[in-house]
């Protein structure tokens, strides 16, 4: 038995796909953003002298960099949906990449926030800066700039983890509008192949755009 | 006018500071002098508020430095101190290095804080550097650079530390240039260093440190000219 591959049908579907790509990008840049913010908060958390504060970050990092994302999002779906708190695949989605890159953002920034040194903070609140303002303009830069390399890695991440939708049954995104309209044509390969496709070219620009910003950001 | 009376602080085990006790008028330039380890410089840290002290009190202008009720914040703006790494933030300009505490501290308009930065930038020969960054800039340049960054807060007292310790010896005289202007311009200043001939040229008063206390204060010609301690003398010695 053999496979003819027909390809006009996925390029007559393309502008659906080319809509889910931005569902899908969309849901990376949110849950990245948010996450980003949440592992600094996060990083704070651990190096706290509060107790109670730097061992509810140790789990939450300890939980989204151990188990696989997948359980993460299906915890958030199906974990708050068995609590009575109903929630839209869409959400679950976000909530579950967004706690899985804080958790691992977290532990990057604990390591970028020890290579500040300890002078720049001493240098800032010799100037009378209190410890809000040195944190925001003196360490967090400096943070950023070591730790960019990886953000970008975990932004591309994100967009690749979008795909996990799937399982609490997303079908806006790039994923679930490829599983559509496979259903409906059985043109596997092809779909998934010009899918995949959209997914590297998404990866690439997001990739290429942050070396354009690195440029831009750290000149010195 | 800084007092310090009694100030005793350990690192661990090690008593660094064994009951100091020193006065600094306005308009005084005092030099601290003596080996490595022997104080000084944790002593200038501790009348900023950068260190605790364990016993006794410093207090400048009649505020307690290390009182929980002080703003330590508001009391910094009148103390500027640079360090022997002169610490400039590599991630702003020249320009942005010496503006950020007028801006965020002083609460500046941005205008009035570049105008601020621009006169002390000029002041210390660096008007032709402010859109660089400090990694385009020598060590002698990134020092006085440091020390526009402390003036710009209009300090009334001004503590380095060591300032010209980590600079290339052809760097050296440049940055003790600024300060010999800012002395002449009537800034009350503690200085920490190592340029015996700076110290003795510049300095009203010369304390010497050894093993966490002042052995000797005087004037530069008694302590260089005539010192009555055996420590003193051995110091000396050894440094000039």
């Amino acid at each position: 038995m053999s496979y003819t591959f027909q390809w006009r049908p996925v390029l007559r579907s393309l502008p659906e796909m080319l809509w889910g790509a931005s569902v899908t990008l969309e849901i990376a840049i949110m849950a990245m953003s948010v996450g980003t913010a949440l592992a600094i908060l996060l990083a704070l958390a651990k190096r706290s002298n509060l107790k109670i504060l730097s061992r509810l970050a140790g789990i939450w990092i300890e939980v989204a960099r151990n188990t696989p994302a997948l359980f993460q999002i299906y915890w958030i779906y199906f974990g708050l949906g068995s609590l009575g708190i109903g929630i839209e695949p869409y959400s679950a989605l976000v909530f579950g990449i967004t706690f899985n890159n804080a958790g691992y953002l977290a532990e990057t920034f604990r390591g970028g926030f020890s290579a500040v040194p300890e002078a720049q903070i001493r240098a800032a609140r010799s100037l009378g800066m209190g410890a809000v303002p040195t944190l925001w303009h003196i360490v967090l830069p400096q943070m950023l700039r070591v730790t960019f390399p990886a953000l970008t890695n975990q932004m591309v991440w994100s967009i690749l983890m979008t795909s996990l939708g799937a399982v609490v049954g997303l079908t806006s995104d790039l994923t679930g509008v490829t599983q559509q309209l496979n259903v409906v044509t059985y043109r596997t390969f092809e779909y998934f192949f010009v899918s995949a496709c959209l997914y590297y070219v998404m990866s690439k620009i997001c990739t290429i755009f942050a070396r354009l910003l690195a440029w831009r950001l750290f000149r010195y | 006018m800084i007092q310090i009376e009694d100030v005793h602080k350990h690192f661990g085990p090690l008593h660094v500071l064994k009951g100091v006790s020193l006065s600094v008028e306005k308009g005084e330039v005092l030099s601290m002098i003596g080996g490595s380890g022997s104080g000084k410089s944790t002593m200038l840290m501790c009348i900023n508020g950068l260190e605790a002290i364990e016993k006794g009190r410093i207090s400048v202008d009649g505020v307690e430095v290390h009182a929980k009720s002080t703003d330590i914040n508001r009391l910094r703006r009148k103390i500027g101190i640079v360090f022997q790494q002169w610490n400039a933030f590599p991630h702003l300009t020249v320009l942005e290095n010496v503006m950020l505490a007028p801006r965020k501290v002083l609460r500046k308009s941005r205008h009035e804080a570049e105008e601020i930065a621009i006169e002390q930038l000029r002041h210390v020969g660096l008007g032709e550097k402010l859109k660089s960054f400090p990694s385009r800039l020598s060590g002698g340049q990134q020092q006085r650079m440091a020390i526009a960054r402390a003036l710009a807060m209009s300090p009334d007292y001004m503590l380095f530390d060591e300032v010209t310790s980590a600079l290339d010896p052809q760097l050296v005289g440049e940055v003790l240039d600024t300060l010999r202007m800012l002395s002449h311009e009537g800034m009350t200043m503690i200085v920490v260093t190592h340029e015996m001939r700076f110290a003795r040229e510049v300095s009203d008063r010369v304390a010497f440190f050894c093993k966490g206390q002042i052995h000797e204060l005087g004037t530069p010609d008694q302590i260089f000219e005539s010192p009555e301690r055996p420590e003193t003398i051995d110091f000396l010695r050894s440094a000039i």
